[in-house]
């Protein structure tokens, strides 16, 4: 780029008439790109004229992919879509299957799922801000969005198995129930004392859920640090007010959703709206802004974060109460647990059935969304009556924000495009799909 | 829910009478198909009209029916089936335009809703589906030079090409796949007794 300005430059004071508009090549290997992003930068100095956005660097086919798969087999590719929210990937793909196979969930499997999509979105918006601080010049987020994403991948793992790619949520309920012992550091450390690992495993004694409880309770101080942090920050604020302005109705026009479309003063949530899971039982209130600006938009998820919290405690206090089933009993769809397979016949069928070929959908077709941490995150299914979907499209809020982002970089700087990205919260394991 | 998406339907009926071919309601959504000479006044009306006021295109996608049912499909190949959702009344439409195999051409909804811009740029990349009007249709997905519309039921899961870097030519290449195409759970279409009407009592 430094070249490019002086060559603008050089020839400039030669031949002032001369074209002034030169482009850019900002990525696909670039820190702020946030993944694989390639943008073609028109640009007048340091003003962009035109962006224009080439993707596809990630792209993996997943809706093909899928229609070579029964569906249990298609869910983990979920996970891989947004792969900074998994379980609220995997809880549209389910939904959609429930809704065509008119099958109902157990409630505590709901309210479990409600818990971990709450978790999920505080996952995904840490690691935005984080990001997004980082960008625009504020490496202290990073650390502390960091610490705080650590714990609440510890529950991820405590209840799935992995840390990132769950595959918890299946057709039907979820994978199993909540553990009643939280995992916890082991034995003699080379690099702690025997007091520190104390210290370590102090909050991790009880259950899954005591360890969340715990972390619910601190939570909300570590928001305000990053409030105190952030807010009213000068750079901060100059970096972000302004920047990015979506009007309520150019935001409804490009498709925009989410905190996106939130930040511009649309108060729009399905989780309200279009209540899906036990949301319409849960107490929480929908942060919308009024600028549309990039520094709306934070503030947004900011709130996000504490509201999700609030609903994580109200599902706490839930399951503490209710015990129960977490997983359909409807074998044709759901797998039986192991103890009854060794002991029945009919069992053994249906796991075998269910592993080997599936379970098979009833023709016709359904789209179920749910609210993405990033917008309205769908699946759309076709089926023909067979065991595989004849067609599956994902919708992915990320892909209708990028294909904004030429409109909302226009007139801008350079370096404002990385704020954008960043507010953004673009994740190209969702766009790309 | 169900029933709200009834009234919707004979509304819409009312409305575009012959310019519809279809609706129906199925999982509490509403599907209305039309011919894609109408597509464009349709669209300009749900998204004005007050009682549809359809603000947002959600999703826009191709779908191609060439196996349909392993091979009952009669109808024109390809369908675009667009996603449309109201802010304003919360609810939602599904519509869906068919398009035969030769050439299939659709009327670019950009200008209605400008969501549409990548949403069609995606349909023409994977399926062919041209849509006229738009602008600036190019690939979006695919690779720079790709060949092909990889989501058309005849194109091969694994692909035509395969890359790699050639070290005699000192360059990366194509050459056709080394991979042989497999298939680990077979696609059968079984009628599950589960879904007739009326649903059996007590087993399942």
């Amino acid at each position: 780029m430094i070249t490019a300005t002086r060559n603008r430059r050089r020839k400039g004071r030669a031949k002032l008439s001369e074209i002034r508009n030169f482009t850019l090549n900002f990525g696909p290997q670039h820190p702020a790109a946030h993944g694989v992003l390639r943008l073609v930068l028109e640009m007048d100095g340091e003003v962009i004229v035109r962006a224009d956005p080439h993707i596809g660097l990630l792209h993996r086919a997943t809706e093909k992919l899928a229609e070579s798969k029964h569906y249990v087999q298609s869910l983990p590719y979920m996970d891989r879509l947004d792969y900074v929210s998994m379980m609220c990937n995997e809880h549209a793909f389910v939904l959609a299957t429930e809704k065509m196979l008119g099958l109902e969930v157990p409630i505590r499997a709901q309210y479990i799922r409600v818990m971990f999509d709450e978790i999920t979105r505080i996952l995904n918006h840490l690691l935005w801000i984080g990001a997004h601080a980082l960008d625009v010049g504020a490496m202290t987020m990073f650390i502390y969005a960091f610490r705080e994403r650590e714990d609440l991948m510890d529950c991820y793992e405590a209840v799935s198995g992995a840390r990132l790619h769950a595959a918890y949520y299946r057709p039907g309920g979820v994978y199993r129930d909540l553990p009643d012992k939280m995992p916890q550091f082991r034995g003699d450390s080379k690099w702690h004392s025997a007091d520190e690992m104390k210290a370590l495993n102090e909050n991790r004694e009880g259950s899954l859920l005591d360890f969340i409880e715990d972390f619910t309770n601190r939570f909300p101080g570590y928001v305000d640090e990053y409030e105190t942090l952030l807010t009213d920050n000068r750079i901060w604020k100059q970096r972000l007010v302004d920047v990015g302005v979506m009007s309520a109705e150019r935001a409804l026009q490009m498709g925009l959703t989410g905190p996106m479309l939130r930040g511009s003063g649309v108060e729009w949530d399905l989780r309200k709206k279009q209540p899906y899971a036990v949301y319409d039982k849960l107490d929480f209130d929908i942060p919308v802004g009024t600028n549309g600006d990039s520094y709306d938009r934070y503030l947004v998820r900011i709130e996000e974060f504490r509201q999700s919290n609030r609903i994580i405690r109200q599902c706490i206090n839930w399951l503490r109460n209710n015990p129960g089933p977490v997983m359909s009993a409807d074998h044709k769809v759901t797998a039986p647990s192991r103890t009854e397979m060794k002991e029945e016949m009919e069992a053994l069928i249906h796991h075998f059935k269910l592993v080997s070929e599936g379970f098979s959908m009833p023709e016709g077709e359904a789209y179920a969304a749910v609210e993405h941490p990033k917008g309205e995150f769908g699946i759309y299914f076709v089926s023909d009556g067979a065991n595989k979907p004849y067609r599956m499209k994902i919708r992915a809020p990320g892909f209708a924000h990028l294909a904004a982002m030429d409109e909302m970089v226009r007139g801008h700087m350079l370096a404002d495009v990385v704020t954008v990205i960043g507010t953004q919260d673009i994740v190209f394991g969702e766009v790309d799909r | 829910m169900s029933d709200y998406y009834q009234q919707l339907a004979s509304l819409v009926e009312e409305r575009f009478s012959t310019r519809i071919t279809a609706t129906h309601v199925e999982f509490g959504e509403l599907t209305v198909e039309l011919p894609r000479e109408h597509l464009r006044s349709v669209c300009t009306a749900l998204r004005d009209e007050a009682s549809f006021h359809f603000e947002q295109l959600i999703d826009l996608c191709g779908v191609d029916y060439l196996d349909y049912g392993n091979g009952v499909w009669s109808g024109p190949r390809f369908a675009v089936v667009y996603h449309l959702l109201s802010v304003k009344n919360n609810h939602r439409i599904r519509l869906r335009t068919f398009v035969g195999d030769e050439m299939p051409r659709v009327d670019s909804v950009l200008g209605i809703w400008n969501s549409a811009d990548w949403y069609e740029r995606e349909a023409f990349d994977l399926f062919g589906i041209v849509f006229e009007g738009h602008p600036d249709l190019r690939r979006i997905l695919t690779d720079y030079g790709f060949i092909g519309h990889p989501f058309r039921k005849d194109f091969p899961l694994s692909g035509n090409v395969e890359m790699r870097y050639d070290p005699e030519q000192g360059r990366v290449i194509y050459q056709p796949v080394s991979i042989e195409p497999r298939m680990l759970v077979p696609r059968v279409i079984r009628d599950d007794n589960r879904y007739q009407e009326p649903a059996p009592e007590g087993e399942s």
